[in-house]
């Protein structure tokens, strides 16, 4: 059974999420990898805003190909999660709810997940064409110059994803030893 | 003595970037279905469903199989009777790299330097692997890269004393460290031997081989079929939410190496193992 979540994402809804649970989001997502997420922490250490309301947000790791004539966008997966730990846990204190990757995650995130109330899925890496096609519209935000790595806000409609870690801190990956 | 001119490489190179990345392997599809007929639970069958789905998608609209349409690895065996025309060799293969990653509509993934960063907007420059061979023909290999699995991959020079234990015991300990990162059911290229660098560059080359292919030492063909076993039982499972397929195959490549040394690479390619040649001559 698939749970069909609207984004954004409130604290209400994903604590009844948990580990496991396959899911499909419909609403706004915002596309950021390595840099823009380097940019983005920048912002906020300057005192300044970000490009987006982040409170309640999902952000998706991923770097689309460019979109084919005709097409909204070109193949768009997830990409490994982990590198984006190290900026993490500030987001998730201004507010960012949920997260789109594939890969583990670090302690540190799995803490201030359970202290925010956040929750983490995970999307088929390397499914790009498939995935492309639940993305209804997309449009850059800031930083177009970074390409792949530019922030895009995305709308995304049935997008198939798993709740990999949840609030509770419960993680797929470590099915063995649940918490 | 065979003339190439550089615009044929050029023309040969475009193609191929477009063709790895929309079109995969038949040994990789095989290998997913057998993994497919292995696995019990929902979840696995799930996530492989998927993974067929989508290469299937890719082929018929023509589309890259994945975002991370890598950097460009461009294999070239040329033939030492081979007279090569027109412009400098590395600048007609970055020119069809350009030009297929431009016209495939494939991802700018390459960033100018290392540390400080700035995509270089056409992909280039490739990564170029040139062998000098026998013959009057040039065989161009173009084998995308994505760094999901490149970023999991390592090298370590063992104690010759290590032996044959050491080598398997490193091999695992990198699939059991890489988990799902590297986008499972992965390819496990192992460079054995040779030097530090040859040795990477083998475990990089082990991954042009089919996976339905066997090293042709009956020593070495055992060794891939009990790794490719023992990985199978770690569990990790297509995307690491668990189950019987984590690699689909296990291919190993070996050179002399110096009476102090052992060295081990292992390169790992995910469930989009690309790789696509043709012979010019």
């Amino acid at each position: 059974m698939k749970i069909r979540i609207q984004l954004p994402l409130d604290e209400k809804t994903a604590v009844t999420l948990h580990a496991g649970d396959s899911v499909l989001l419909s609403g706004t997502v915002y596309a950021a990898r390595d840099e823009a997420h380097e940019n983005m922490v920048r912002l906020l250490d300057e005192g300044k805003d970000l490009p987006f309301d982040i409170r309640n947000a999902t952000v998706y790791y991923v770097g689309p190909a460019p979109a084919p004539p005709g097409r909204v966008i070109g193949p768009a997966g997830p990409t490994t999660s982990g590198r984006m730990d190290a900026y993490t846990p500030v987001l998730l204190r201004k507010g960012l709810r949920g997260m789109i990757g594939k890969g583990e995650r670090s302690e540190e995130v799995i803490e201030a997940m359970k202290e925010t109330g956040a929750v983490y899925f995970g999307a088929v890496g390397g499914a790009g064409a498939l995935l492309s096609k639940c993305i209804i519209s997309q449009k850059v935000i800031a930083w177009e110059e970074l390409g792949p790595e530019a922030l895009r806000e995305m709308q995304v409609r049935d997008f198939p994803a798993a709740v990999v870690i949840d609030t509770r801190g419960n993680d797929l990956y470590k099915r063995n030893q649940t918490v | 003595m065979r003339e190439v001119s550089s615009k044929q490489i050029t023309q040969v190179i475009r193609k191929l970037c477009m063709e790895a990345c929309t079109e995969l392997p038949f040994d990789i599809r095989e290998a997913i279905s057998e993994g497919r007929k292995a696995e019990s639970t929902d979840t696995a069958c799930d996530v492989l469903d998927t993974i067929r789905e989508n290469y299937e998608i890719a082929e018929q609209e023509k589309i890259p199989i994945c975002q991370d349409t890598g950097m460009a690895c461009v294999f070239l065996e040329i033939g030492q009777d081979v007279h090569i025309t027109g412009d400098a060799l590395s600048e007609a293969v970055d020119e069809g790299v350009r030009q297929g990653y431009r016209d495939g509509y494939l991802r700018k993934s390459v960033v100018k330097d290392p540390i400080r960063r700035g995509n270089t907007g056409d992909n280039t420059p490739a990564m170029l692997y040139e062998e000098i061979v026998p013959g009057d023909q040039i065989r161009i290999t173009v084998s995308p890269k994505g760094f999901g699995s490149e970023n999991m991959s390592a090298v370590r020079m063992l104690k010759p004393a290590e032996g044959l234990d050491g080598v398997r015991r490193f091999i695992l300990e990198t699939v059991k460290k890489a988990g799902p990162n590297p986008c499972p059911p992965i390819v496990v290229g192992v460079g054995i031997g040779g030097t530090f660098d040859k040795c990477a560059n083998l475990s990089k080359k082990a991954l042009l081989r089919g996976v339905d292919t066997a090293n042709p030492d009956p020593f070495y063909a055992d060794l891939e079929k009990e790794l490719l076993a023992d990985i199978n039982r770690l569990d990790i499972g297509p995307q690491g939410f668990g189950g019987k397929t984590t690699a689909l195959g296990v291919n190993i490549e070996v050179l002399p190496t110096h009476i102090a040394g052992l060295p081990v690479a292992v390169n790992i390619s995910c469930h989009v193992t690309r790789h696509k040649s043709e012979v010019i001559g």
